[in-house]
């Protein structure tokens, strides 16, 4: 037990990207990065057509999501009673299973097994929760190397970058630039490696090739776990997964405590969701399915480790609850205007896009700037509803906590936009009051307007028209206009 | 781990806060019968196949989708296997530099393998293969437990007594996979396949060979699993190859 548990005190954690700035400024370094925008639209526009097609070859596409979601709120009313069922069958099954309130807890959880198994260098497929919880620094800390086996993952980690989208931390690299980080990075990177996406591949393979066959410890996370068997599922495409889950002696999977799924059967369903809306793809290549341990086959130690980290207090949340649906598909990145724009690391999280925008306030609270910035780095306009295959409702998460986030700072000040709301909200109520707001707004508009759009307004109101324009209002209003020809002109 | 007042109880205790008391609006349930009983009336108005097997070739659906992602799919007769299969590794003996042997997992049917010439060499897994002579494996021959028509998909059941499927490592490390796939084994649809499996034992879906998205969201096949599926498909009547 650690402090913390003996104490009872709870500090979920997530870490934010260091020096990461809320989002309006780092999305306005970013959009101003010409390269970074070119290899987003070029791959988040080649996504969105091939997911609109694996998609529409279903026509019963709406009731499979129906019933993900349906499946899903159930297991989260109930997520007792299922986590308890699962821990049961894992160990029925030969496992053992763990339960860390935060991510200190877990990486420590995860570095005390690395070092009883003898070793300091472990394997690891590509999972969102450890990202969550920073355990590879964590283990760095420790003195155990991590070797991402991931493609994506591993150009990231050999360019000493940040992930920057859920399913390809690497988008927001092209070709020519991985290339060049196989080069400089890699020492064993063949001789006229071009930037073709095969050759990289192979590249990647022979790297990480021995690394596999003698590792001692692997790590995953797991997209689903069956309460009613203990089976854990790996969704995968590279095989690097299967290797991580399969030759090391001992496996650790570090699950968050949403992931649990009721029952075998439900795999008909999120098996049907998630690769479609993912890869777009009918199946991905590979999904590895284990339950404890075989004997002869595979690890012959198995830990689960399954993670807290803020999810209970998302869970206490009715409306925001629904992120814990999310099975990390990232449909919802590749269809959203404002990612496509700014990338992942304008969102200073590991779940950046309209996903990240509601479970990284949700993990971490809105007490920094950047996190109660999130809620706002939205336009609201649906797109990632429509593509959510578990019909997680994203616009109605973001206004709820938009006003959690105003709520949290009304205490605190008087801010020109709240003074502003208050005054909108008396002139509003009155006819007489807009009528002159009206009269005075048509004056004043046209007095700052240039060719019909106001484009800069003096402080405070600036902090409007930094990041927007308007057109001029009217020369006359509506209710002017009714009043003086009762619309007989 | 399950110290009183450890991470497990106070999470479950935060779980329980959050849901509410038993059977309030937002689903709670309560007891675990009740949660079971709920469960099972959950909807699920989507198909249960998306091809009807009654009206649908479904073995002709299976070799396309699994050609879709760049297996070499063939189809045989029962009488034509043992001629096929030899054929394919006969084929991939006189292409390697150095002709390397091919695993056979335990249980795979010995007719299978009747017509292999004697220099193609095959080696069994018992005793067990290390990872690294895995590695200098020419390939694996396996059959499978169930095969999805609509997504293309093997599945592999391993551990003790499987037939002819190995663990999962034999699958895994040798570059190239040849996967018998027999008539009955294809199931229309997931629902179908997914319940002819047994949840304890491990499990590898296959959909062609491993393939990356990851530079440029471009699906390019060939990173650590095998770069080469070729599945033979056994069918009463031999069809044309897709």
């Amino acid at each position: 037990m650690t402090a913390q548990e003996a104490s009872g005190t709870y500090h979920p954690g997530m870490p934010t990207y260091l020096g990461m700035p809320a989002f309006p400024a780092a999305a306005a370094a970013a959009v101003a990065d010409s390269q970074l925008r070119a290899n987003l639209a070029h791959a988040t526009r080649t996504i969105r057509a091939k997911r609109a097609a694996a998609v529409a070859e279903l026509a019963d596409w709406e009731e499979l999501r129906a019933a993900g979601k349906t499946i899903k709120d159930h297991t989260l009313a109930n997520l007792d009673h299922y986590l308890l069922r699962l821990e049961e069958n894992v160990i029925a099954a030969g496992g053992h299973v763990h339960w860390a309130q935060d991510a200190t807890d877990a990486n420590a959880i995860v570095a005390g097994l690395v070092r009883a198994a003898g070793t300091d260098r472990v394997v690891k497929v590509k999972s969102m929760a450890t990202q969550e919880i920073g355990l590879n620094e964590a283990l760095a800390a420790e003195g155990i190397a991590v070797l991402e086996t991931d493609l994506a993952e591993l150009i990231v980690q050999l360019g000493h970058d940040l992930p920057s989208h859920i399913l390809v931390p690497a988008i927001h690299k092209n070709r020519a630039e991985i290339r060049e980080i196989f080069l400089r990075e890699m020492p064993d990177a063949p001789e006229g490696l071009t930037d073709d996406p095969r050759a990289l591949a192979a590249a990647a393979r022979a790297h990480l090739r021995q690394a596999f066959l003698s590792a001692k410890v692997g790590i995953s996370g797991a997209n689903f776990a069956i309460a009613e068997t203990g089976s854990l599922v790996v969704v995968e495409s590279e095989g690097n997964g299967r290797m991580c889950v399969t030759l090391p002696e001992t496996l650790i999977s570090v699950v968050g405590i949403e992931k649990v799924l009721p029952s075998w059967r439900d795999l008909e369903v999120f098996l049907a969701l998630l690769p479609r809306s993912s890869t777009a793809e009918r199946m991905n290549p590979y999904t590895s399915i284990w339950t404890g341990v075989m004997p002869g086959d595979g690890p012959e130690e198995f830990h689960l480790v399954l993670v807290d980290n803020g999810r209970t207090a998302a869970l206490a949340d009715r409306t925001g609850r629904q992120a814990l649906r999310c099975i990390r598909c990232s449909a919802c990145l590749n269809v959203c205007p404002v990612y496509e724009r700014t990338g992942g690391h304008a969102y200073g999280s590991p779940y950046p896009g309209p996903i990240g925008a509601i479970i990284s306030p949700q993990l971490r609270g809105v007490g920094s700037p950047a996190d109660a910035s999130l809620p706002f780095a939205s336009t609201l306009c649906g797109a990632c509803y429509q593509v959510c295959p578990v019909a997680i409702n994203i616009p109605e998460a973001l206004v709820h906590l938009r006003a959690k986030v105003v709520d949290a700072k009304r205490e605190k000040i008087i801010s020109p936009e709240r003074t502003m709301f208050h005054v909108s909200g008396r002139v509003l109520a009155s006819p007489r009051l807009l009528a002159a707001a009206q009269r005075g707004a048509s004056l004043s508009g046209r007095l700052v307007a240039r060719s019909g759009r106001i484009r800069r307004l003096p402080r405070p109101l600036s902090a409007w028209t930094d990041t927007r324009d308007a057109p001029a209002p009217p020369r006359e209003s509506f209710r002017a206009w009714w009043a003086r020809t009762r619309g007989t002109r | 781990m399950t110290a009183p007042g450890g991470a497990r109880d106070q999470i479950l205790a935060r779980i329980r806060a959050a849901t509410g008391p038993e059977g309030s609006a937002n689903g709670r349930v309560g007891p675990a019968e009740k949660v079971d009983e709920v469960y099972a009336t959950l909807p699920r108005d989507y198909l249960s196949a998306h091809h009807d097997p009654a009206s649908c070739d479904i073995a002709d659906l299976f070799a396309e989708r699994a050609a879709d992602y760049r297996a070499v799919v063939e189809r045989v007769s029962p009488a034509g296997l043992a001629a096929a299969l030899a054929r394919i590794l006969a084929e991939r003996r006189g292409r390697a530099a150095r002709p390397l042997p091919f695993v056979i997992p335990d249980g795979l049917p010995a007719e299978w393998l009747a017509a292999v010439p004697a220099a193609v060499q095959l080696t069994s897994d018992t005793p067990p293969l290390s990872a690294a002579e895995l590695d200098m494996m020419a390939g694996v021959v396996t059959g499978c437990a169930v095969a999805i028509a609509e997504t293309g998909t093997i599945i592999l059941e391993h551990g003790p007594g499987s037939l002819g499927q190995g663990r999962r490592a034999l699958t895994l490390v040798p570059d190239f996979h040849l996967a018998v796939v027999l008539a009955a084994q294809v199931a229309a649809d997931l629902p179908d396949g997914l319940a002819r499996l047994n949840p304890a034992r491990p499990h590898t879906l296959i959909s062609g060979p491993s393939a990356t998205s990851d530079i440029e969201l471009i699906r390019v096949e060939g990173v650590h699993g095998p770069r080469e599926l070729h599945v033979l498909l056994v069918t009463a009547e031999t069809g044309a190859a897709p």
